[in-house]
């Protein structure tokens, strides 16, 4: 064609790492410690509900309510109404989508606007810069840091905090919303609740919303609690939280999320997804409706999978963090979430055999150790921005939610190369 | 909030006759001859493969390539490139897509800029104008119409003016838009029409967005002809497809987009922020629906022949009901609906509540509240310019079990012997 073909929006956000690194993976059969999704199965219930559901009649084949499945909407209101402490309206206050990423989307797509601006705490789960940018939004960062060190010690990801002086100068009339991730996805950090007042203090004065990306919230270590921000006072008219089944029930392929919200909110979210998926698959919705009905049943006993599932990634968490260290890479303890992140800084790689593209010195470091040595992982500086990316190059990032013959099979490689 | 909350993208797309009208018709039990969904199971060889899906091992329940599950696009391109008759690219030329819908969604934003037009074929499927709109465009429109005088009884007497349509073009005009078999009168364009709509392409450099959801759903010996497979279509076109419509199983949201790679290119930078994966269990299935299918085709095994045939009989029996009640169906030469003239009927449509609204919404919600019979009307399916025109149609799904079709000829029967 001679005239251009695609749309503006399509610019700048055509690069995804993910594309670009899976790919590296599955090409050079890597132990994959990468992507972040677990290598063994959800646990049967849901597996059977699943099952069960795709036997469940003709209707479970054909489209169900758009905003979601009504017995899914029902049984998310009930299970989490219980958790906030205050009746979430299920047809007004909670929209189902293809994945949390689709709620991100459609929250960006609703709230943001030409010339809005987005605050977004790095280190940030990559996603949310090209979807600022195709909303028509600008994309301020304000990061977290590691506190002074004390010498020696094991750093932890609640060593890493906002400077909220920072924070309110990124602050200007056009900020509409700032992007938070807790617990964080690299970095693991789960906020506190005077982290979270802090934030809320500053949405309420400057009139601000909050976008909660909770995916990862049964999955805290070392008693961190997961606190939302929506349940701070004058929160909850302006937070959009959204959750994963993926991530809730270790099934990253059913691509079932959800966004939560006040019925306002939640409206312009509704308008954004009926223009773009419409509906979302039934017998999956139907299947993660039962999984929360077991687990509402359940809840802090020790049947419950909210509770197993962190107790054995802790585990993992643990063995990983141990090996890392024993190799003379630093992590930095997560409490939450999938992902440990360690320094590379210490590791002598010949800079003869690293690529010589103009890309972060983490990015090579990870595209050397997939191709010369097998292990596959995620550089760190992915998920910062343009701005501050060359100050966080040392770093890359591991998914802990491996079985543990794929942990072991890691640590070997490491062992063998870095002694 | 002080400030305006949402973005202005959500305005004017909010309505959406289907969240009406389901919720209407789901509120008085209606027998619903109104969505388009299948009220029986999908055939049982694609039951089948989705729960050995579903029990196959822990990679069906975790995230798969973001553009499109491997055996699902190797399997489609295998299949397609058949049909067309040259090589279809797997990996370059296919992106799978929650739904159809979300094909579509993605072809818009990738391709539509702010001041692009998009000439849109009435009646219409009623995404595609908000969708263009949400994507900066502005919708022209060129209705079917039915040829003069005479009997206007078979789908394939709509028909387009060809200078009407040209002189639709303007310099601005990135695409045009075609469904075929059409939503909702039935039409299925025949070759000189789809060459009459490729020249105009070719000689104005447009786009053509080609809506084949219905693809194998055609009557009378009516063919299904893809306007990509015509000489200079194929590098300018989008061909979306439905798995939901191809195998009776709407509620999977399995779509996809074919095309030449360079646009396909657009639309995955678009997907890829937007829902990024699609489920994997459900696209495994797929794939071997049309493994399956493929070894089958043109046998009296195949499904793409046993359904039409199948629907065939439907569509007579549900024609013949609403001959003999007055009502005037158009004979639909391919697709899922029918549409009926309702100009003969009197009733007394004094409903405060619908006061204002056109004449065949006002129609069906008495139709649905009064009879128990849903249905869709029609004028949805028009521009707000032309909808007066054609505000005395109404459109009945005859994809149901015999049952579903039984009850509705007997609540047309009950009221039209009660006049």
């Amino acid at each position: 064609m001679s005239r251009r073909l695609c749309a503006r929006r399509t610019e700048g956000v055509d690069k995804n790492i993910w594309v670009e690194f899976t790919k590296l993976a599955a090409d050079y059969n890597a132990v994959n410690l990468g992507q972040g999704f677990p290598d063994f199965p959800p646990p049967k219930f849901v597996q059977d509900a699943f099952c069960e559901a795709l036997r469940g009649g003709p209707m479970m084949h054909q489209y169900t309510r758009a905003f979601g499945h009504p017995r899914l909407v029902e049984t998310l209101s009930r299970f989490f109404s219980r958790i906030v402490g205050h009746e979430i309206d299920p047809l007004e206050e909670i929209l189902v989508t293809v994945g949390a990423y689709q709620a991100l989307f459609s929250a960006f797509q609703a709230l943001v606007d030409e010339g809005d601006e987005v605050i977004i705490v790095e280190p940030f789960f990559d996603c949310y810069q090209p979807m600022v940018r195709m909303a028509g939004g600008k994309a301020v960062y304000v990061p977290l840091r590691p506190k002074a060190a004390g010498g020696g010690a094991v750093l932890s990801s609640g060593d890493w905090v906002l400077n909220p002086e920072e924070l309110r100068s990124k602050i200007t009339p056009r900020t509409k919303a700032i992007v938070i991730n807790t617990p964080n996805n690299p970095l693991g950090k789960v906020y506190k609740i005077e982290e979270l007042q802090m934030i809320a203090d500053l949405c309420i004065k400057h009139d601000m919303l909050c976008v909660s990306d909770e995916v990862y919230e049964w999955l805290t270590y070392d008693g961190a609690k997961h606190v939302k921000i929506a349940s701070l006072p004058g929160m909850r008219e302006r937070t959009i939280t959204v959750g994963s089944a993926g991530k809730t029930f270790s099934a990253t392929g059913w691509k079932v999320g959800w966004a939560m919200g006040s019925g306002k909110l939640i409206k312009r979210l509704k308008a954004m997804h009926q223009m773009s998926v419409f509906d979302c698959a039934t017998a999956a919705q139907e299947a993660v409706a039962q999984g929360f009905e077991r687990e509402y049943e359940v809840f802090g006993t020790p049947e419950s999978y909210f509770l197993q599932l962190p107790a054995m990634l802790y585990h993992k968490r643990n063995k990983l963090a141990a090996c890392l260290q024993s190799v003379g890479l630093q992590p930095i303890v997560p409490e939450g979430g999938y992902f440990i992140i360690a320094d590379i800084s210490s590791i002598k790689v010949d800079s003869r055999d690293l690529s010589t593209e103009d890309e972060p010195y983490d990015f090579k470091f990870v595209k050397w150790l997939i191709k010369e040595k097998g292990l596959a992982t995620i550089p760190v500086s992915a998920f910062y921005s343009p701005g501050h990316s060359k100050e966080f190059d040392k770093y890359i990032r591991f998914c802990f939610v491996k079985e543990d013959s794929t942990l072991d099979a890691a640590e070997d490689i490491l062992r063998n190369f870095i002694q």
